[in-house]
């Protein structure tokens, strides 16, 4: 029978949750790192139990951990992420000009062919590369070297790179998202990009309509149908159906224009998920329900999940990187709050119950399926 | 024989228990220190001082002898009591954060 991993990353370390393919007890392991904020851990899908971790903290810095053993042990990996050559500036919350500054690494994607090869991504926002395992780390300069670079300005989180999607069917072809820059495309492997974000409005922002400064929040995309792309953004959720050339809002009924995940069923490629969240600053679900909404129609009709999680009361967030499926039929979704909580549904988010509940506050949430 | 005292979450990190014992040819700067612990312990590259600019981490300060070296030049010699081994060199983390 199957078996389920899941790689929590906190503000105070990471936990290993496993389960067999039922998913209704679970082990819970951890913390590893206790102390440190583990903004991402995530597995090569060509060898599972290679896992690669991002450790960081204010006093210390970047660190990067792998476990070749599913997570049992560590090594201390390459930390050094250096911009190459000049680094020019972006713009600060300010409208000044800034230096690029290296702070954390956000987001890892290993290749899901090669397990030595896994790509970083960063704030102040650049795209790292490492073909040795995590000895060491290269830019792929092309994407902070962009035109449009020089007018970039951070989230309230920080100018981050937290996502990177590496298209499963056109070879080269990736996708990185930035907050507050946009969504950005490669077809040569990294090399250049093009901005992708026409259709995106934000109001309030003085051109809604910019070809870059758009905050968004996470894209995500089913390997079906790789020009398919969904977008949950500071404000709406969007969705474009070639590679990114175009999109459309399909906020439909939600009940917040706002929210940070969004992921996709991983075997029905128009059943997408988020969690709608109050905003502009308060940033906890409406009406303190914490609830998953569903859309089978690929967006605009949404439906909202409730069984099993708080209806009243419950005032936390869930983070971008906090949401994953995994591979079962039915597929299973998780996702971790801001408040500690991993929450699980093994029957594609009909129903849900908390794995764990009392660890730190969780900022990132992976799946791994393994035979 | 130069003793070295780090914060605990560097401990872990570099798997070691108490201090860190480091032979630093002469003549014995602070540089010269954070050199050897480097060497002798890769995994902590870059979490005390910058990889490239070997500027220190903000929230770190070194204290030999109960003086604080943090904003003293890297070429600074160490006071004998360091070199000799009777006084160990700091590295200490802000008490700062939640």
């Amino acid at each position: 029978m199957s078996r389920i991993r899941l790689l929590v990353g906190t503000r105070k370390g990471a936990f290993i949750l496993t389960s067999d393919g039922t998913r209704k007890s679970w082990d819970v392991n951890g913390p590893h790192f206790g102390g440190w904020e583990m903004y991402h851990l995530k597995g090569s899908p060509a060898d599972p139990n290679r896992l690669y971790a991002s450790q960081s903290s204010g006093w210390f810095g970047q660190v990067i951990q792998r476990s070749s053993d599913g997570g049992r042990t560590w090594e201390t990996m390459g930390n050094k992420f250096a911009y190459e050559g000049a680094t020019g500036t972006h713009l600060w919350y300010d409208g000044t000009p800034h230096p690029w500054d290296f702070a954390r690494v956000w987001h890892l994607e290993p290749s899901p062919t090669d397990p030595d090869t896994v790509y970083a991504g960063v704030e102040d926002a650049a795209l790292f590369r490492s073909t040795d395992g995590g000895q060491t780390w290269s830019e792929l300069p092309g994407l902070r070297r962009h035109p449009s670079a020089g007018v970039w300005q951070p989230g309230a989180g920080g100018m981050c790179l937290h996502t990177i999607l590496l298209d499963p069917a056109t070879p080269g072809r990736m996708f990185i998202a930035i907050s507050a820059a946009g969504t950005f495309r490669s077809d040569d492997g990294g090399g250049s990009w093009k901005p992708i974000n026409k259709g995106l409005r934000s109001e309030q922002i003085p051109d809604p309509t910019a070809e870059v400064g758009h905050c968004v929040h996470r894209i995500t995309q089913h390997r079906a149908r790789p020009n398919t792309l969904f977008m949950q953004k500071h404000w709406d959720v969007m969705r474009t159906d070639d590679a990114g050339e175009t999109w459309r809002e399909v906020s439909g009924n939600l009940p917040t224009d706002f929210g940070f995940p969004i992921d996709v069923h991983a075997h029905e490629p128009e059943t997408i998920y988020v969690v709608p969240i109050k905003s502009d600053s308060e940033h906890y679900p409406p009406e303190g329900k914490l609830r998953v909404y569903r859309s089978r129609t690929g967006g605009n009709e949404w439906e909202p999940l409730t069984r099993g999680l708080p209806q009243q009361h419950c005032y936390v967030n869930v983070l971008r990187d906090a949401m994953a499926v995994d591979a079962l039929d039915p597929c299973g979704i998780y996702f971790g709050t801001t408040g500690g909580q991993v929450y699980g549904s093994a029957d594609g988010g009909d129903s849900w119950a908390p794995i764990v509940q009392h660890l730190p506050s969780v900022v990132a949430v992976e799946a791994q399926t393994l035979p | 024989m130069i003793r070295v005292i780090l914060p605990a979450h560097l401990r872990t990190l570099a798997r070691v228990d108490g201090e860190v014992k480091l032979d630093v040819p002469p003549p014995v700067t602070f540089g010269a220190v954070l050199d050897a612990l480097e060497a002798a312990y890769p995994m902590l590259r870059g979490t005390i001082r910058d990889h490239v600019t070997l500027k220190r981490r903000a929230f770190l300060r070194f204290f030999v002898c109960g003086e604080d070296l943090s904003h003293e030049p890297a070429d600074t010699p160490l006071p004998d009591a360091v070199v000799a081994g009777h006084e160990p060199f700091l590295v200490v983390g802000a008490m700062a954060g939640g």
